[in-house]
């Protein structure tokens, strides 16, 4: 088990590549959510503050 | 003196590039600065690396052209700045004659001011880099080639940063990148050159690009000047 | 037939319609890409066997070469949509191609950095100028940010729009010119290269995880690029009826 996670004498650049594609993959979803969450939120107040406004 | 009532496009042609150069010619300043820039770029390289003539020679190619590369981008920024500013610029955008005609007009001026002088003054400074005398006719082919051609790919990102702020730095980010091919058959070819091998391929491509560049920069940059100005 | 996809396409780019279609497909390309990436991920690993010459390094091969992929394949699709918008005049294709370049900025990093990782116990450097596609990835990486820069500095959508749309076309011409230059140039200096070319084929069982891998991220990235639209299109439709009945609907 050990032998095949340690990749003959290359186990930190595979892990290393892989690793940074999760992270990569996560930063990716976590900005594309945020995005979504940061204009709906401000169109929401923006519309409420319209509507208190009238 | 009368102007006729339906100028001929090669008369609308003629009209916008002998106006620039005129302006040019009362503002001195604008043509001069990157020639001294290129001048003061290249001086910097044997003062940062050493004396030693082999490695100058080595690098000679490599400098000039990155040199020239950086003195055009310098330059860019001015093409449609001036025009912004006045209002004429809407005027040109505005008059009857084709807008792609009219950009082509504004980059062979930008050429005759800043690509031409370039050319004429990299002899001096091959020389100081100690390029053979045939290498040297090598350069100032890809050098006027290419200056062409970055003078091409200049104006239609000076037409798309006109009169945005902080519009210097960001048309070089622009630009740099799709310049690199150019860097790189020039450079490379006058290195080729200095080591007595075949320059032709490198001298067709440049020659390629800057007819692909001819045929297709002016419409661009049109297209970028309408939305500019918008 | 043509007059129903006509139709159908028009439907597809009316912003409301888009919005809600788009969120229940996101889901299912999620779902489907990480199953993928992960068969992709452990069959890489644990199942292929190693290399005869690069032994497990060739691993990475399984981040490196979809990420390459997806940086290409980003541009081109900001490139067609980018067309579209211009010609076309249709927002949802600009909205597209904003979208994508982030995503494609991402992927270009991944490309490069994976590549540089692999270099170092390959060639023994962690940078190797004599490789073309590490050089090509490292320009594709500025043309990106070119483009989120002119954007960014355009305050105008629709203006920021047109003019992104003008530079990526122009350098979607210029790039396989870049392509064939950085080529020519390595190989004046005749530089290593990672993947072998006319080597021996690769074996089913190396090939079938990368396979699933290229797969994976590109409906990974279709689930990523569609939420990016739709917040991009909930920004440009600030404004209209639809999106005020949609936040204020859920809300009240």
């Amino acid at each position: 088990m050990m032998e095949m996670l340690a990749m003959g004498k290359y186990g930190a650049y595979v892990w290393s590549s892989f690793g940074l594609m999760f992270i990569v993959m996560i930063a990716c979803v976590v900005q594309a959510r945020s995005r979504h969450r940061k204009m709906y939120q401000q169109i929401e107040s923006r519309l409420k503050a319209m509507d208190s406004a009238t | 003196m009368t102007e006729p009532a339906n100028p001929t496009l090669w008369q609308g042609f003629a009209a916008v590039v002998k106006r620039d150069l005129l302006l040019a010619y009362k503002r001195p300043g604008d043509m001069l600065n990157p020639l001294f820039f290129f001048a003061m770029v290249s001086t910097l390289f044997p003062l940062a690396i050493g004396p030693a003539g082999d490695q100058l020679k080595l690098l000679g190619p490599g400098v000039v052209w990155v040199a020239a590369l950086l003195s055009v981008l310098l330059s860019l920024n001015s093409m449609y700045l001036s025009d912004l500013e006045d209002g004429s610029l809407d005027q040109l955008i505005l008059s009857p004659q084709p807008l792609p005609l009219i950009a082509l007009g504004k980059t062979v001026a930008h050429w005759l001011v800043s690509g031409f002088p370039l050319v004429l003054v990299s002899p001096l400074i091959a020389i100081t880099y100690q390029m053979p005398t045939e290498t040297i006719g090598v350069m100032v082919v890809t050098l006027t080639l290419g200056t062409i051609s970055l003078s091409l790919l200049g104006s239609v990102g000076a037409a798309l940063t006109v009169g945005l702020s902080r519009g210097n730095a960001l048309l070089s980010l622009l630009v740099l990148p799709l310049a690199m091919p150019v860097l790189i058959f020039g450079a490379r070819t006058v290195a080729l050159a200095a080591a007595d091998d075949a320059v032709s391929a490198g001298v067709y491509f440049l020659a390629a690009y800057c007819m692909l560049a001819l045929s297709f920069a002016p419409f661009a940059a049109a297209a970028a000047l309408k939305i500019s100005n918008e | 037939m043509f007059r129903h996809m006509w139709i159908f396409l028009h439907k597809l780019a009316s912003p409301p319609h888009f919005y809600g279609l788009a969120a229940k497909m996101i889901p299912w390309f999620y779902v489907s890409g990480l199953l993928l990436i992960a068969y992709g991920t452990i069959a890489g690993l644990f199942y292929a066997p190693a290399d005869y010459q690069q032994g497990d390094a060739f691993r990475i091969i399984y981040v490196h070469v979809p990420a390459a992929y997806l940086s290409m394949m980003a541009y081109s699709i900001m490139a067609i949509s980018a067309g579209i918008g211009l010609i076309w005049r249709m927002k949802l294709a600009h909205a597209v191609a904003a979208a994508a370049a982030p995503l494609g900025a991402w992927f270009t990093f991944l490309a490069l950095a994976t590549g540089s990782i692999w270099g170092r116990p390959m060639w023994g450097t962690w940078w190797e100028w004599g490789d073309p596609r590490l050089t090509s990835e490292l320009i594709m990486l500025f043309l990106y940010f070119g483009y989120m820069s002119l954007r960014a500095a355009i305050d105008e959508t629709s203006k920021a729009d047109k003019a992104s749309a003008v530079l990526i076309l122009v350098g979607a011409v210029n790039v396989p010119i870049i392509h064939f230059s950085v080529e020519w140039w390595s190989s004046l200096h005749q530089g290593p290269t990672l993947v072998r070319e006319g080597g021996p084929a690769i074996e089913t069982a190396m090939l079938y995880p990368l396979l699933g891998m290229i797969l994976g991220f590109t409906l990974f990235f279709g689930a990523l690029l569609l939420a990016r639209v739709r917040a991009e299109v909930l920004h440009r439709e600030r404004r209209s009826r639809w999106v005020r009945n949609l936040i204020l609907g859920e809300s009240a």
